[in-house]
């Protein structure tokens, strides 16, 4: 069982993508697996030939559970995630598989999951019945309620809901979360972990005023030639300036483990996203700062709709090296962001408004963003912290070389 | 197109977008970000899901007249391609 974030401890495997004796891939769906974030696809870490699943559908184990082991991979590998994150998970299970893939590899022959919306995913599990074999009647084949439903009549009624110590196959699937459940589940998540972000990490504080004139005059052009499809937001610009700033200050990207600093391997940049029912998950966009603008942008929709829908893949909620949380749009001016532990820095940007701007010796008006860092005292200081922020400011000023 | 068929239709993107929203307890001049929560970039899918169901193509000068449910209409109504274009 993955740990998909600093604020989970257990999951509870809601579907099986993969039998024994198949080949699996790197990087492949395996698993569906139902956390208070939602429901969350499982990547393999590995290579090679499934030779037992462990976990049966319907039983909720704690992170860094064996949920499978694989054949012919490197050394006995088994679908378990490299490192769980401190405090929170029990000693890895596996002898340490590589570092996860920092993209995900082209979708294997077991083809796509089954397009379905949440309710029907849950309505399925409370029928017992496998999306898999479900006809979808809705828009793109999507597969609804009544979809299901239709599917489920001719077979037995569900079986009652599963014991804890469920025993071996056939499995007698426990009931999904109701979505209220889900939201009191997602809230206490998120409790713990900021509880514990507070209570361990020395926050410090910085803000800094940048002049998104540039950038935006830059995007209106832009977007002019660009197909609707296409077309850029000014997050994109600062998500992609946040990952080339970190290079200046790397100790900015990464994790506090074991009471060390641990540089993060990639730019793999958490985006906030508030759930439209409540609640907050921040995937990572990976390698943000090798992405070209179009390229983050694309994958800043993708990542916020499948967010939104309850889709999300486990190195996504498992890999962010660092947050950004953009709440300008509700008419913030400034964030005072809390670190999600184990990363060390949060960046926030708040509304873009129009503001009396000083520029050589002359009042104007210009569009003026506040740019806030919240960063571990254990790792950087406000020193480190303001050339951050500086490197920030300069590069949303020259939007053409993001 | 009928100023009817058009109205469905941004229903139908709408919902697709927030689909936890009573959309008609919007009013028809209601202020869509507002009533409905909705971000840049829902907006942006909203955008462009009219231009998918329509085929028009919105240029982001003119996003603040598509603000409202009746803005949209007589936005979409003017703009949108002949009949017999597919």
């Amino acid at each position: 069982m993955p740990s998909l974030g600093a604020d989970m401890d257990a999951g509870t495997l809601v579907e099986w993508r993969i039998a024994p004796g198949q080949t699996v891939a790197r990087g492949q769906v395996v698993a569906v697996v139902e956390t208070e974030k939602g429901a969350v696809d499982v990547e393999s870490w590995q290579s090679g030939v499934v030779a037992q699943l462990l976990v049966a559908v319907g039983t909720k184990v704690p992170v860094g559970t064996v949920l499978a082991t694989l054949e012919g991979a490197a050394p006995a590998a088994s679908v378990a995630p490299p490192i769980a994150p401190p405090a929170l998970a029990p000693p890895a299970p596996a002898p340490a598989p590589p570092p996860p893939p920092s993209a995900p590899p082209p979708p294997v022959s077991t083809g796509a999951r089954p397009l379905a919306s949440p309710a029907a995913r849950r309505r399925a599990h409370e029928q017992n019945v496998e999306l898999a074999s479900v006809h979808g009647s809705g828009p793109h084949g999507e597969i609804t309620v009544a979809d299901v439903e239709r599917a489920a009549r001719p077979s037995t009624p569900a079986p009652p809901a599963a014991d804890e110590a469920l025993p071996a196959p056939p499995p007698a699937p426990a009931p999904t979360p109701a979505p209220a459940d889900r939201g009191a589940a997602m809230r206490q998540a998120i409790a713990a972990s900021m509880a514990r972000s507070k209570r361990e990490i020395p926050h410090y504080y910085l803000g800094a005023s940048i002049d998104m004139g540039p950038s935006l005059s830059w995007l209106r052009e832009q977007n002019l030639s660009r197909p609707v499809t296409a077309r850029l937001l000014p997050i994109a610009l600062q998500l992609k300036a946040v990952a080339l700033a970190l290079r200046e200050t790397p100790e900015l990207n990464g994790f506090w483990i074991d009471g060390a600093f641990r540089p993060g391997g990639g730019t793999h940049v958490g985006v906030a996203i508030s759930l439209r029912r409540g609640g907050l998950v921040a995937p990572a966009i990976h390698d943000v700062d090798k992405l070209s603008l179009g390229d983050v942008m694309e994958a800043l929709s993708d990542v916020t709709l499948r967010a939104r829908e309850s889709r999300l893949r486990s190195s996504e909620l498992s890999d962010p090296t660092i947050t950004v949380t953009a709440l300008g749009e509700r008419g913030v001016e400034t964030v005072f962001g809390v670190i999600h532990p184990p990363q060390v820095a949060m960046v926030g940007f708040g509304t873009t408004l129009d503001r009396p701007w000083a520029i050589d010796g002359l009042l104007g008006v210009r569009p003026v963003v506040t740019a806030s860092l919240s960063a571990d005292h254990r790792v950087s200081d406000g020193h480190r912290g303001a050339r951050f922020l500086a490197a920030l400011g300069e590069l949303l000023q020259h939007p053409e070389t993001l | 197109m009928t100023p009817d068929a058009i109205r469905e239709s941004v229903r139908r993107v709408l919902h697709s977008i927030a689909p936890e929203a009573d959309l008609d307890s919007v009013g028809p001049g209601a202020d869509l970000r507002a009533e409905l929560d909705l971000d840049s970039m829902d907006f942006l899918r909203f955008i462009t899901g009219l231009h998918a169901e329509l085929g028009v193509e919105v240029p982001e000068a003119d996003y603040r007249k598509l603000g409202t449910l009746d803005g949209c209409v007589s936005y979409l109504e003017a703009h949108a391609p002949a009949a017999s274009s597919p």
